[in-house]
């Protein structure tokens, strides 16, 4: 718009800049105190400038943990938040990917019913039904294991519907051209189905691998065994334990740990990011 | 409707097989089960199960507690809608005015999307530490006690806190979708009919935003009810006086930690009618989209 | 090489709509035909039958000597031409003409050849590890037709092709077609519903109304010749004049005037009059036997003028050369074999 008003466009400066500051307060502060020796919370209030212990509070996280409070070495953890982070990114988009190429590019019996059970998953989400699905993976022996971190996550309506309205847009006449081609069906899907999806994929990811590292209730609940801890899961055990004894410093350096993998994924494929996050609301 | 399709039977199923074996297993079996033991009730000792019809949905109704929870959700649900969308659409209109520097402004605000909620509970909870928080320090000198350990108020106003604050970025980024749909023409057209920028946000630009505010609302609740349990699990843990547990939390507190199966199955029913309700809600508005 | 025969051919869409009748059509080896009719007439419907995307309801279709009812597509022998050319956006411009190939376990010398002779043909070689969207609209035109040659199929099967390119390229890409079936001598079914590509590209036109044949010919017998109204009406712009006449006593009446016609026997009543509009030629005065058209406006073409008028209340048009004076009224007159004479009720021709 050609309007040139100063107070209005320093008051938008001065909004967005409050903006950021208190969306980063809250982090800021996780940040410095996880510079400072466990001494300087003892007293008084939290401190605002950055202390000298930073490597040293780290290291202990990433190779030691803390044994007192049950945690495992955060780097174990990290591990494992990943694993289930990938598994469950990719694995949504394989099992979403060829449900939506059968739903839209082929006519079966039962079609609609194995659309309406997919699209039942979308209502869902696991915290609502967490007891008896709980009981399910205990009765399948999947409790302490990376399949009953993941595979229980991976069905997914909103990424089927994603990729159904993707292929919708795909023209007929590209088909018909690879079927003149002499493409089959699973030729079509690998030669011109998956490529044309290519960046909706990627964006896709982006958003389902924040969806998985950031899982906590359900590994806290399937995960006994310490060597399946995730990070995210992990935390409030870490703070609990810290709070009768406060070791502040600590948890604070795990709180940045673990979320400093998904924020670098949303600050460094901004543009997919939100292409996937649009996308896969709409 | 593809016109081109292929005539091969028994490869679509192959195609649906892992899609349909997991929502089998792990979505419509447990919901099933979830019905079922809702009608059942175990005696004191777990040796004796009987089935009781709708015994455990007229318990809830008459439970105070479940009750409360009810009504916890919906403060709950409502103050984090408005907080964080009315932060948010601040933000989507001021970076929406800009010319330059749009782009950078948005990377540093979206960026919470990414951390998780039992994260941001946790970050909160330590600002607004009893002993050592920075803002319970700042409230002690105008004269205010903050506790949340103990008071009701104050535990609630951090949950709400913590949970608007990871959903801003989320509302942002709709909001800011939403007000570059609206073509410039129209809010040009108003500048000419001689309205200025606060009438043209009033009459023009808002109301062109409503399809945006009203699927971000049916979001945020449901954002509210399901998302936010890292939040209450890690800061108030539901307290102090199950003044924070939401629905969602009185579930998992009731079925895995007080182990009564049948009542936090009826609980799971519920809020799983409550879902639907929302979905429809949300696909009816979707439809609508797309028929533009 | 092959002939393509349709025989009896019939498509009925599952809610019953039904798509074509009874076509029944013998194509030549080397032969250029086009399906030509309004948009909803079934000609690519039938194009698409040929092609094996739709299936057939009835009939048969058989290219060459071998029926193809239920012959995949890419084992038909064929080769498609579509609207939109339908390119892999992903792929490079070598990479789409070879993939149909590729999927043939074409060897890749071969492959190689092919396509670097197609791209010779047509001109294209310069953009070969292009992608589609990096091409014109004309250069991808380029790319649909070189996907097609590198088969070196039975038949081209082209649907409606040149629809996408503007006026000017269409009218260039048009003799480009034409020349390349010729070189190639390969079959080829052309669907349009511009008569004028129509009547330019084909040996043999076939015109369909609402699923039926209405005629078959060359150009020159359809333009000469329109066995229905609707053909008349369909092919020749301007349009033919279509207006209601009389017979009795084997005299022709037209807006009140008699015209000399060596009519049929047995031939009486009402009946519609068709005249094209180029064959109207101006007279001097109003003698006998020629009609007197009330003129209402004039448009200039440049080369010659459109006289839009009245003739004994219905609306006509007639072509005069440029230059031409006209004033309120035109004499007009038309030779015998100029006058084309339909059946009212059906619009069958009758002469």
């Amino acid at each position: 718009m050609v309007e040139d008003r100063p107070w209005l466009n320093r008051l938008t400066h001065l909004v967005l800049i409050l903006g950021v500051l208190i969306v980063a307060f809250p982090v800021y502060v996780a940040l410095i105190a996880s510079t400072h020796p466990a001494t300087a919370f003892s007293t008084g209030v939290i401190p605002l400038w950055p202390g000298d212990q930073m490597w040293e509070n780290y290291s202990l996280m990433m190779g030691s943990g803390l044994s007192t409070a049950g945690a495992p070495p955060l780097a174990g953890m990290i591990l494992n938040s990943l694993i289930m982070a990938l598994v469950i990114a990719t694995g949504k988009i394989a099992i979403s990917v060829t449900s939506a190429f059968a739903i839209v590019y082929f006519r079966f019996r039962f079609r609609q019913l194995a659309f309406w059970a997919i699209f039942v998953t979308l209502m869902l989400p696991v915290e609502v039904r967490i007891v008896p699905t709980f009981k399910v993976v205990a009765d399948l022996g999947m409790l302490n294991s990376y399949a009953g971190l993941t595979v229980p996550l991976i069905a997914s309506a909103t990424a089927t519907f994603l990729f159904r309205q993707v292929f919708l847009t795909i023209p007929d006449e590209l088909t018909e051209a690879a079927r003149i081609d002499g493409a089959g069906p699973m030729k079509f899907f690998r030669d011109i189905l998956l490529p044309l999806s290519q960046t909706n994929i990627a964006a896709l990811f982006v958003i389902l691998f924040i969806y998985g590292w950031n899982q906590y209730l359900w590994p806290l609940l399937i995960t006994t065994d310490a060597s399946y801890y995730t990070v995210v899961a992990s935390i409030k055990r870490l703070a609990q334990a810290v709070d009768s004894v406060p070791q502040w410093n600590l948890v604070m350096a795990a709180v940045i740990l673990a979320m400093l993998p998904p924020v670098l994924v949303v600050v460094g494929m901004q543009r997919l990011f939100v292409k996937g996050l649009v996308e896969t609301e709409k | 409707m593809k016109r081109t399709i292929f005539g091969n039977q028994v490869l679509p199923w192959l195609l649906l097989a892992p899609q349909l074996v997991v929502t089998l297993v792990f979505f419509l079996w447990p919901a099933a089960q979830a019905i079922w033991q809702s009608f059942l009730r175990e005696d004191a000792f777990g040796l004796n199960t009987s089935f009781v019809w709708f015994l455990n949905y007229r318990a809830l109704l008459n439970d105070g507690d479940y009750m409360a929870a009810l009504g916890t959700t919906a403060i709950f649900s409502v103050s984090v809608a408005a907080l964080s969308m009315g932060l948010a659409l601040g933000l989507a209109v001021s970076v929406d005015r800009l010319v330059k520097r749009a782009p950078l402004y948005t990377t540093l605000l979206v960026w919470p999307y990414a951390v998780a909620p039992v994260i941001a509970g946790i970050l909160w909870w330590f600002i607004f530490n009893p002993t050592i928080g920075i803002l319970p320090y700042l409230l002690d000198r105008v004269g205010y006690d903050w506790n949340h350990r103990l008071q009701s108020g104050d535990a609630m106003m951090l949950v709400v806190i913590a949970a608007a604050w990871k959903q801003v970025s989320y509302n942002f980024l709709f909001f800011v979708a939403g007000l570059q749909s609206i073509p410039a023409s129209l809010r040009e057209a108003a500048a000419i009919d001689g309205a200025g920028p606060v009438k043209r946000f009033a009459t023009i630009t808002f109301p062109l935003l409503a399809p945006t505010t009203f699927f971000l609302m049916v979001v945020n609740v449901t954002y509210t009810m399901f998302d936010t349990f890292g939040i209450i699990d890690a800061t108030t843990g539901g307290g102090p006086n199950q003044a924070t547990t939401i629905l969602i939390y009185k579930i998992y507190a009731d079925g895995f930690l007080a182990l009564n199966l049948g009542s936090s199955a009826a609980q799971s029913v519920i809020l799983m009618a409550i879902v639907i309700v929302l979905t429809m809600i949300q696909f009816r508005y979707i439809e609508k989209k797309v028929a533009y | 090489m092959a002939s393509i025969t349709l025989d009896r051919v019939g498509k009925t869409y599952p809610g019953g709509g039904q798509a074509v009748t009874d076509v029944s059509i013998r194509i030549a080896d080397g032969e250029f035909l086009v399906l030509v009719g309004p948009s909803g007439c079934g000609k690519s419907t039938l194009l698409r039958m040929v092609a094996g995307l739709e299936t057939i309801s009835t009939g048969t279709v058989a290219i060459g000597d071998r029926v193809v009812n239920t012959v995949e597509p890419a084992d038909r022998d064929i080769a498609m031409v579509f609207q939109n050319y339908a390119l892999y956006p992903h792929m490079t411009v070598r990479q789409n003409l070879a993939y149909g190939l590729k999927n043939r376990g074409t060897p890749a010398a071969e492959i190689a050849r092919r396509v670097d002779e197609a791209a010779a043909i047509l001109e294209i070689g310069a953009f070969l590890d292009r992608k589609p969207r990096a091409l014109s609209g004309g250069q991808r035109q380029r790319v649909a037709m070189g996907r097609a040659i590198v088969r070196e199929p039975a038949a081209f099967l082209f649907d409606e092709p040149l629809s996408n390119l503007d006026a000017k390229l269409r009218l260039s890409m048009r003799g480009e077609i034409r020349l390349l079936q010729k070189r190639l001598g390969t079959t080829a079914i052309y669907v349009t519903h511009d008569q004028l590509e129509a009547m330019t590209l084909a040996d043999r036109l076939v015109v369909l109304n609402g699923g039926r044949i209405e005629q078959i010919g060359t150009p020159m017998e359809v333009y000469r010749r329109p066995a229905t109204t609707f053909v008349a009406a369909f092919i020749g712009s301007p349009a033919m004049n279509l207006i209601p006449a009389q017979i009795a006593d084997g005299a022709l009446t037209v807006g009140g005037v008699r015209v000399q016609l060596p009519l049929p026997s047995g031939l009486d009543g009402p009946v519609t009059l068709g005249v094209r509009p180029e064959d109207l030629q101006p007279r001097r005065n109003g003698g006998d036997g020629h009609l007197t058209l009330d003129v209402s406006y004039v448009e200039d073409l440049g080369a010659q003028r459109l006289v839009h008028g009245r003739i004994g209340g219905h609306a006509m048009v007639c072509t005069l050369p440029a230059g031409h004076a006209v004033q309120d009224r035109l004499f007009l007159h038309a030779d015998a074999d100029a006058l084309h004479l339909f059946d009212v009720q059906g619009g069958r021709r009758l002469t």
